[in-house]
Parts: C-alpha cells; sequence; structure tokens
C-alpha cells in the first residue's frame, strides 16, 4: 500500500522556478487587439463626431471648436417633429414584423420539418439584392395605378386609412403607410431570425408537458411558449426598432416631404445644407434617445437574465 | 384495497404504433394494468415501451387499437383532456417558472383558484417545502426529479406515468428515489406506469412487470416469477443473468422430464418447461447462477442424491465482496456462471480447479430451443 501513496513528482517544485515578471503586463497586452478595435471603430469617430457638433463657423473660414452647446438646442427645437415621427413608424414597422415575423419563425421552428432550410434561405435571400434596388421595387408595388392600390381601393381600405390619416386620397405611396411599409419589409428578417432561433430552442417536451397538465394549445402557447420565447422577442424588436429609427431610405424613396424622418435630417444636413455641427449634434441626439428607450424598454420587459 | 374499483385500470387493445417511416414501435399489444397497482415495462432502448407509455398520456396517436382508462374510452382524446399526467425523462420542468408554479401549472390549467395551500402540501410530500420560489435550474437533479413528481400528483390523476424518470441520476441517488416513489406510490394508491431499462429497478419498484422486446411483451408477471421461471431466452438474459444449456429430451418420469446434455442428465420439473417436450427434441435448460453449489472433484461423493450435476474446470473467480462469482468451463456450456456466497471458501476452488456444479432440480427451467439463446444478453449495458 505504501508504494500507492508515494507518487513520483510529476511537476517540479515550485521553489525551483520563480514566478516570471513580466506576467504583470501579459492580460494588458492580450486585451489589446480589443482594446485598438475599439479606439478606431468606435472611440474615435464618437470623439470626432462630439467634437464637431460642438464647433461653429463657416465653410470658407473653416471651424473651431468653441464648446457651442446651444446647438443641440436648436436642432432639437427646430427638428422634434422628425424625431417623433421617427419614433412612430419606426414602432409601427416594429410591431408590423413582430406580428408578421412571429408566425413565419413558429412556422420555421416548429412545423417546417425538412422545408426548414429552404424557408430560411428565402427569408434570408432578400440581403443578395441591393436595399435600394428592393425599396425602389416597392415603389412600383405601391404604385398609382397599380394593382395593390387599385384592390386596396375596391376594398374600400384606403377609405379606412385615409381617415386614420397614414394615406392621402387614392395613393399610398407618398404616405406614411408607404414608409411604414418599407421600412417592415426592410428589416422583417432582423425579426424572423432573433425570433426563429430563440423559439428552435425550446425544448418540445416542454410543449408535451404542458398539453399533459391540462393546457390547451392556446394556452400551451401563452404560458410557455410565448414567455420562453421573449429573448427573441425583445432582440428582434431592437434589431428593428433601432435602424429602422435612423433610416432614411424608406421616406426619401416611398415618402414625401410630410413623412420626412430624423435619418432624412441628419443625411441632408451633411451632405446638401454642409451643416456639419447641427448634422453631429442631431446624431448624438437620435443615440442617446435610443439608448434610453432600449434601456427603459429591457428593464420593463424584464429579460434581462434571459438575453 | 377496494379491488372493485377499475377507474384507474388502463386496458390497451390491439394497440399498435407503425410510424410514417415505416417503422413498427410497437405490435398489436393488449394489456391490462389494474388500478392501483405498480406497473413496469421493462425494455432495452427502441423496445416500443415509451412508445407505449405515450399512447396511454396521448402524445403519440396509435395506429390502430384502443385504450380505456376505466370504462372511458380515451383512444382519440388529447392530452389535455386525459385524467393522466406524465413525469418526463429529463422532467420537462418549464425553466421560466419557479418550482410552486411548476407545481401548480396544472391546477391553474383546470381553473382552480385557491392553489395555495395544495401546492405547499405536495411540495411538502417531496421535501422541497424550502426551494418553492427558486427556479428548477437552481435545483439538482434528484431535487428536479421530486418537482416533477410533484407536479404530475398534484392533479390527482387516475395514472401517473412515469418515462425512465431516474435515468439521469447516479445510482446512489437512483436508489434512494426507488424507494422513494414506491412510498409514495404506496401513501397515494395511484396507479403508476413506469417505463425503464433498468431490470434491477423495475424488479425493486413494481408488482407486476412486462419485458418487452421488438415491439412486443414478451412476458408478464411478478418481478419473482419473471426472475425464477422466465418463458423466453430474452427474459432470461435479460434479467438477470441464466445459464443455458441445449438438451435433448429424453425420457418423462412423474411431472419430471429427464433430459441429455453432454454426457449426464438432468432432471427438469415439467411445469416449469415453457416448451413442447417430444422424446428426442431439443429444449434449454436454464439454471439461475446463485442456485448453483460448487463442489471440488474431489468431493464429489458428498453431493446428496437427486441434485443436476454438471463437471466443469473453474476458468476465472471474481471476488465481489458478499459473493464470489465463478466462470466454469464445462463441456456443455463453454462459460457457465456461478455465483457462491461469502460464507465458508473453500481454498480449492481456484482458477484451474475440477469442480462439479449442482443444483436442486426445482430451480431449472426449460425453455423453446428454437430461440436465440443470446437474446438479451447485454441489451442492458447498450442501452445505459
Amino acid at each position: 500500500m505504501a508504494a500507492v501513496t508515494e507518487a513520483p513528482p510529476l511537476a517540479p517544485a515550485p521553489e525551483k522556478k520563480p514566478p516570471r515578471k513580466r506576467g504583470r503586463w501579459t492580460p494588458y497586452w492580450l486585451l489589446l487587439p480589443g482594446i485598438l478595435w475599439l479606439i478606431v471603430f468606435f472611440a474615435l469617430p464618437m470623439i470626432y463626431q462630439g467634437s464637431t457638433s460642438i464647433q461653429t463657423g463657416s465653410l470658407e473660414d473653416g471651424y473651431k471648436v468653441t464648446w457651442h452647446f446651444s446647438t443641440y438646442w436648436d436642432a432639437v427645437s427646430e427638428y422634434w417633429p422628425q424625431f417623433v415621427r421617427s419614433g412612430l413608424y419606426a414602432a409601427a414597422a416594429t410591431i408590423l414584423c413582430l406580428l408578421l415575423g412571429y408566425p413565419l419563425a413558429y412556422l420555421i421552428a416548429f412545423r417546417a420539418g425538412r422545408w426548414r432550410n429552404l424557408i430560411m434561405i428565402l427569408v434570408i435571400a432578400p440581403f443578395f439584392t441591393s436595399f435600394l434596388i428592393r425599396t425602389l421595387a416597392w415603389k412600383t408595388i405601391l404604385a398609382d395605378s397599380g394593382p395593390v392600390v387599385s384592390a386596396l381601393n375596391t376594398l374600400h381600405v384606403l377609405d379606412v386609412t385615409n381617415w386614420l390619416g397614414w394615406t392621402s386620397g387614392d395613393r399610398v405611396l407618398a404616405t406614411p403607410l408607404a414608409v411604414v411599409c418599407g421600412l417592415t419589409y426592410n428589416f422583417l428578417p432582423f425579426m424572423v431570425l432573433p425570433l426563429y432561433t430563440s423559439l428552435e430552442r425550446i425544448d418540445g417536451r416542454l410543449h408535451e408537458a404542458a398539453g399533459d397538465l391540462y393546457a390547451k394549445p392556446f394556452t400551451t402557447f401563452r404560458k410557455v411558449t410565448f414567455p420562453l420565447s421573449m429573448p427573441g422577442v425583445v432582440s428582434g424588436t431592437l434589431l428593428t426598432f433601432i435602424p429602422a429609427a435612423g433610416d432614411y431610405v424608406n421616406a426619401e424613396l416611398l415618402g414625401s416631404t410630410d413623412t420626412r424622418m430624423i435619418g432624412n435630417v441628419i443625411q441632408t444636413q451633411f451632405l446638401r445644407i454642409l451643416d456639419y455641427p447641427t448634422a453631429a449634434a442631431l446624431s448624438f441626439v437620435l443615440m442617446a434617445a435610443i439608448l434610453a428607450m432600449v434601456t427603459i424598454y429591457i428593464r420593463k420587459s424584464g429579460t434581462e437574465d434571459l438575453v | 384495497m377496494n379491488t372493485k374499483d377499475t377507474s384507474g385500470d388502463v386496458r390497451l387493445s390491439g394497440i399498435s404504433k407503425t410510424y410514417d417511416n415505416g417503422f413498427t414501435a410497437v405490435q398489436p399489444l393488449d394489456l391490462t394494468v389494474p388500478q392501483g397497482s405498480f406497473f413496469a415495462l421493462l425494455g432495452a432502448s427502441g423496445c416500443g415501451k415509451t412508445t407505449t407509455l405515450r399512447m396511454i398520456a396521448g402524445l403519440e396517436e396509435p395506429s390502430s387499437g384502443t385504450v380505456h382508462l376505466g370504462d372511458q374510452e380515451v383512444t382519440n382524446l388529447p392530452p389535455y383532456k386525459r385524467p393522466v399526467n406524465t413525469v418526463f425523462q429529463s422532467y420537462a420542468l418549464f425553466p421560466h417558472l419557479d418550482i410552486f408554479e411548476n407545481v401548480a401549472f396544472g391546477l391553474r390549467r383546470r381553473g382552480i383558484k385557491s392553489v395555495k395551500q395544495q401546492v405547499v402540501d405536495m411540495l411538502d410530500l417531496v421535501q422541497l417545502g424550502e426551494q418553492a420560489r427558486k427556479k428548477p435550474h437552481q435545483l439538482s437533479g434528484g431535487q428536479q426529479q421530486r418537482v416533477a413528481v410533484a407536479r404530475a400528483l398534484i392533479n390527482h390523476p387516475k395514472v401517473l406515468l412515469l418515462d425512465e424518470p431516474l435515468g439521469a441520476l447516479d445510482l446512489k441517488l437512483r436508489r434512494q428515489m426507488q424507494l422513494e416513489l414506491k412510498r409514495i406510490q404506496t401513501e397515494v394508491g395511484i396507479t403508476f406506469v413506469h417505463v425503464t431499462h433498468d431490470q434491477e429497478e423495475a424488479m425493486t419498484m413494481a408488482d407486476t412487470v412486462a419485458v418487452m422486446n421488438a415491439g412486443r411483451v414478451e412476458q408478464l408477471g411478478s418481478p419473482s416469477d419473471l426472475y425464477e421461471n422466465p418463458n423466453t431466452t430474452f427474459v432470461a438474459n435479460f434479467l438477470g443473468t441464466s445459464n443455458l444449456i441445449e438438451a435433448e429430451v429424453d425420457s418423462k418420469s412423474g411431472d419430471d422430464i429427464v433430459l441429455k446434455a453432454g454426457g449426464g442428465k438432468l432432471v427438469l420439473p415439467e411445469a416449469r418447461c415453457s416448451a413442447p417436450t417430444t422424446t428426442g427434441g431439443k429444449v434449454l435448460v436454464g439454471v439461475r447462477p446463485e442456485k448453483i453449489t460448487l463442489t471440488p472433484a474431489d468431493d464429489a461423493g458428498e453431493i446428496p442424491a437427486g441434485r443436476n450435476r454438471i463437471t466443469g474446470k473453474i476458468a476465472d473467480s471474481s471476488f465481489i465482496g458478499v459473493s464470489t462469482q465463478y466462470v466454469i468451463d464445462s463441456p456443455v456450456c463453454p462459460e457457465f456462471e456461478v455465483y457462491a456466497q461469502n460464507i465458508d471458501r473453500d481454498s480449492r476452488l481456484r482458477p484451474g480447479a475440477d469442480v462439479v456444479l449442482h443444483w436442486n432440480p426445482a430451480h431449472t427451467f426449460g425453455l423453446d430451443a428454437a430461440q436465440d439463446i443470446d437474446a438479451g444478453v447485454d441489451t442492458e449495458e447498450e442501452a445505459a
């Protein structure tokens, strides 16, 4: 028995190897690539934009940092309607995406069987075409003399949307409805993919267990499936809402001057009016607004531990 | 017990299941599980035992046949309308609900408003009162298992279905939970149908065991009945270990059959033979390893008359504490297993020693020789 307990020393005794001194800096060296990445792609642009937003001057004389914070106040007080409109359009598009995307994701996750991969490819397929071309296609789809508008007209749907203020006259194009449709279409995959991922992760036996415990199919959905898919709902709505709120292509191509979103304002300020401080200030305000809304949303949905 | 009450009977008539891909998981099957019994479906993985259970639960639609619970036919009822509850293999606890809500789930779905007292009582029954507000992932495997049992039992089902409920637990905990489940079953008096691949588990817990193989019930009976008197080679090999010897019917004397095996003769009570016995026909003779006594060949004269005898040579022996297991090389069977209690160990019983194996003929059983002699060997390990 004694022979068993006396094992040969596998590692050299610790005192033979003094701890190396350079070990102290090793963690920082290992962090370096990440820190560099953050500096180049995040910190520098932010600092640059930040300094731009508090500059004054003109194109001819050049811009100087004058800590002119009132640019923010001027920008917000002038363009708050576009801010509100962006929020509303993005929210409407997000809700529509959720209503359309959830059944689709549910179908792919639980019912599609061997068609699953094919449907997933179809969901992603629009990405193979340019964003602009897809949005332009909607211009044709919603054209005044097109089949969609005449069908909506015949069914008197346009009377309802006119009354709601979403459309005007016999047109869909150049109305809020067209912009929201475009946003919904363009961001739908960003809703479907996270929803699918979280639905697909749900153990099928939980559905069986719920049924076994007297839950009817709809109750099973309400009490088990939907709560368990909340991480997907939260990340899907965020992935849809955030880019939709800053989008300007849909409002540009499908909307009119009455449907301008904050993205359009920023784009015009940067590229046409060349008022860089106002454009930068608007960008920062948009970012702060979205950040605040997202924080409140995640808190409210109570899914911090699920995300 | 009130033997007249049949409301908790499970009656399967001609039930079968063939999947879309043509695989038949369960061959037409008739089975009655009486009210209040602890019934085990035992078999290796893929034998159809879980499919049978799922058909009772309503999670699988039978291809033919009917399912009755008491007098009610439930064949076409969806699971949520059946008065049965299931303890799932991986427990399937709802991860977003705490233990209390998991247990209350069934009561709430049936619209019962005041669930608190019932849930508290049920959690006390499974000794989890302290854990009520924890989430399932915060509990150990054994605790999760008890939650799964509580969640099913609180609904007072007519039948509780258990699908390998102890499969994920370690050996020691499994033994403990076996006794626990048995205690709960005795306490609540509900019919339990238990699916397992662990023959020891089935024998420890169940009153009646149905051994399933390839979609069929091979044999049904009490654990001791199945063990002492198996009807097929599968049952003989799957439940414990059996030594099977090919023999030829020589003659009949009274209630016994005399058989020729190798050079010697063996006696088999006719009542314990499940095969047709015509003179000259083949029969498989079986005997359990612990029924056999080993005597060194030198002392063969001391063996009492009237016992079945076989000669052989010890090929291997392993000491495992309460007993010693010997493998004997014998002309009638190359690997004859013998388990001897370690009471008085004979130092002459070493590998290489010539021995006589002898046993009381009453422990012999006879099987139809037209079967695979190795059926059921090692399937248990595959499944585990």
